[in-house]
């Protein structure tokens, strides 16, 4: 199946996308597209963590930034009051993350449709509010690094690099990871759950424990971006870590992009940043970014549910080996 | 302390009713087609803002205002089905979910950019009702009152009249009810319809004893969906008796721990329902 899959033009068609939005900041030097980079970079991992839940298992997690935002937090308390070295602090966040996930699957992953929305939405909220009154984290104020942090990797401009660079071999990771479960057996697995539930029990799929690796997956890369995430930031608060538009905005990119596809959360992710800089940049639109958003969403949901990808997909047959 | 706790009880009760009727509209609509409205807190908080613009602006009395706000919700919930929902509605979860969604950003990125999210708030003393040692703001009352009441006449309206009866048909079974020449897209509309309202009047009711944001709805609508849960999605009798238990519940909450606690405990109550007793305390209606 290995060879074969690296086989596929569609394997490499996302891989060189992905390079050349990864190479134009080392190869120009500039500080500004990198942190441009940065962020493109962090919601194509979004999109395509989010994607493996909403687009391959068809369930919606409504509150996925919980997910990075804890990380965050985990990582940060690592870096700041253990002294962990930073690799150690973003693994240690993607684990708070994945745990995270796995005791709400188990929990709620087996009952069926809208109760698992149900509570994606409320988990931001809580966990919020936990953090916001958890006094070791620093309670509603936060934490924030010591500048001399830096110092072990090579003062702060170092570090910026750094953790760009962790931040694409992520994004990097997490789209072979999509492509990958989308041709294994595991993969199939999902899609039939998100085709027909019972169908897929009746076929052997553990649905419950099915849905709870996809969920866990999904979590573990927004967990460790947020460490990066923080890291370089220098400080972390409750309002910063969790910011529910982000959630929202996630799902319009997969949405956008195509769900379901492994190229869709990426050029999803792609469009929706160039236009948010746009509408964050318009002096008509600036108010109304979320607006805009909803509307997209909206628009796609109702005619075109497949998003660009899948649109194209069905369009143009002949595109689909390249396509995935 | 034993004051203390008997009057944080009896808050709790009351705003318990409110909490019903907006849980209500949230399971009404799931249990006649199964969508959960992911609006359901954008309408409460425009219900809020209804109610203080009718007062500030028009100089109504608050509860004359309210069927006002009533009626607009009515409205504006089969405008929303007719737009947002009607099209996805044999769809997947999926497609449902975030249609509501949408409409819910929409309606809040509007809000934020006229309304701002400063705090607003209708200011409209009645006095309150000394009992004991016990002090009883009368618009609290109130509330819980036309609480009352509407869930009655929306449990009138379901029973004893052709249009409920065939809202109830079609929560059955939709193409049964089509066969015996029910206009199900219509009756679809109509509960949509309702239970907006219910939200938008439940707003209306919390507007009038406490000061909101454009972005208040979205706690509520948490506390909904946590009622709608323990009384059983799909079931509206459990939906009020599940608000008054959530009500007392913050009450009780509110005495011991800082009020910003109340969201952890919610949500660890939701998952505690579901994982011990996923159809709700009173069985889901199916």
């Amino acid at each position: 199946m290995t060879l074969r899959t690296l086989r596929q033009p569609g394997l490499w068609l996302t891989l060189g996308i992905l390079a050349v939005i990864g190479v134009l900041a080392p190869a120009t030097g500039s500080a500004a597209l990198r942190e441009t980079m940065f962020t493109q970079l962090m919601f194509i991992a979004f999109a395509s963590s989010l994607n493996l839940m909403l687009g391959y298992t068809g369930y919606v997690s409504f509150g996925h930034i919980v997910f990075f935002g804890l990380g965050g937090y985990v990582g940060f308390y690592l870096l700041s009051a253990q002294h962990w070295p930073l690799a150690a602090a973003v693994v240690g966040g993607g684990l708070a993350a994945a745990l995270l996930a796995m005791l709400l699957g188990l929990s709620i992953l087996r009952l069926r449709g809208a109760y698992f929305a149900l509570a994606t939405i409320g988990i931001n909220e809580a966990v919020r509010a936990f953090i916001n009154n958890f006094e070791p984290f620093g309670g509603p104020t936060g934490m924030s690094l010591n500048f001399s942090v830096y110092k072990q990797y090579g003062g702060a401009a170092q570090a910026l690099w750094i953790t760009y660079y962790s931040v694409l071999a992520l994004t990097v990771a997490v789209v072979l990871l999509s492509f990958f479960i989308k041709h294994s057996k595991a993969g199939l697995g999902l899609i039939s759950i998100r085709e027909d539930e019972d169908a897929a029990m009746v076929m052997g799929v553990n649905a419950p424990l099915a849905k709870t690796r996809a969920f866990v997956l999904s979590a573990i890369v927004p967990g460790m971006i947020g460490a990066l995430f923080f890291f370089k930031n220098g400080n972390i608060e409750p309002a910063d870590a969790f910011r529910l538009p982000l959630s929202i905005e996630m799902i319009v990119m997969v949405m956008l992009g195509g769900q379901g596809t492994v190229l869709g959360p990426m050029l999803g992710a792609a469009t929706y940043q160039q236009l948010r800089i746009y509408l964050l940049t318009s002096p008509t639109f600036k108010e109304l970014q979320l607006v805009f958003a909803g509307l997209s969403l909206l628009i796609i949901i109702l005619f075109i549910p497949g998003g660009v990808v899948g649109w194209l997909r069905a369009r143009l047959p002949r595109l689909r080996g390249v396509l995935e | 302390m034993a004051t203390q706790l008997l009057a944080s009880l009896v808050d709790g009760l009351l705003i318990g009713f409110v909490y019903g009727v907006a849980a209500m509209g949230l399971t009404l609509i799931w249990g006649v087609m199964r969508v959960i409205n992911l609006a359901h807190g954008a309408i409460m908080a425009l219900g809020m803002f209804g109610l203080y613009f009718l007062f500030t602006g028009l100089g109504l009395n608050p509860y004359l205002a309210l069927p006002l706000v009533a009626v607009a919700g009515l409205l504006s919930g089969i405008l929303m089905y007719t737009l947002a929902v009607q099209r996805v509605i044999n769809a997947p979860y999926l497609s449902t979910l975030l249609a509501t969604f949408s409409v819910n950003m929409m309606l809040i990125g509007v809000g934020t950019a006229v309304y701002s999210t400063s705090p607003y708030n209708v200011d409209f003393g009645l006095g309150s009702l000394a009992l004991g040692p016990l002090t009883l703001p009368y618009s609290r009352l109130v509330a819980a009152g036309v609480a009352v009441g509407v869930a009655g006449a929306l449990y009138f309206f379901l029973y004893r009249t052709a249009p409920g009866k065939a809202i109830r048909a079609v929560a059955n079974n939709r193409s049964a009810a089509e066969l015996m020449g029910i206009p199900s897209n219509r009756v679809l509309a109509l509960s949509f319809g309702l239970g907006v309202m219910l939200a938008a009047v439940a707003g209306g009711l919390i507007a009038t004893f406490f000061p909101f944001t454009i972005l208040s709805g979205n706690a509520y609508q948490l506390n909904s969906f946590v009622i709608s849960v323990l009384g059983g999605l799909g079931n509206p009798l459990g939906a009020l008796i599940g608000g008054l238990i959530l009500g007392l519940l913050e009450g009780l909450v509110s005495v011991f721990l800082p009020v910003n606690w109340t969201p952890v405990i919610e949500f660890g109550l939701f998952v505690l329902i579901l994982l011990v007793r996923p159809s709700g305390l009173f069985g889901a209606r199916r």
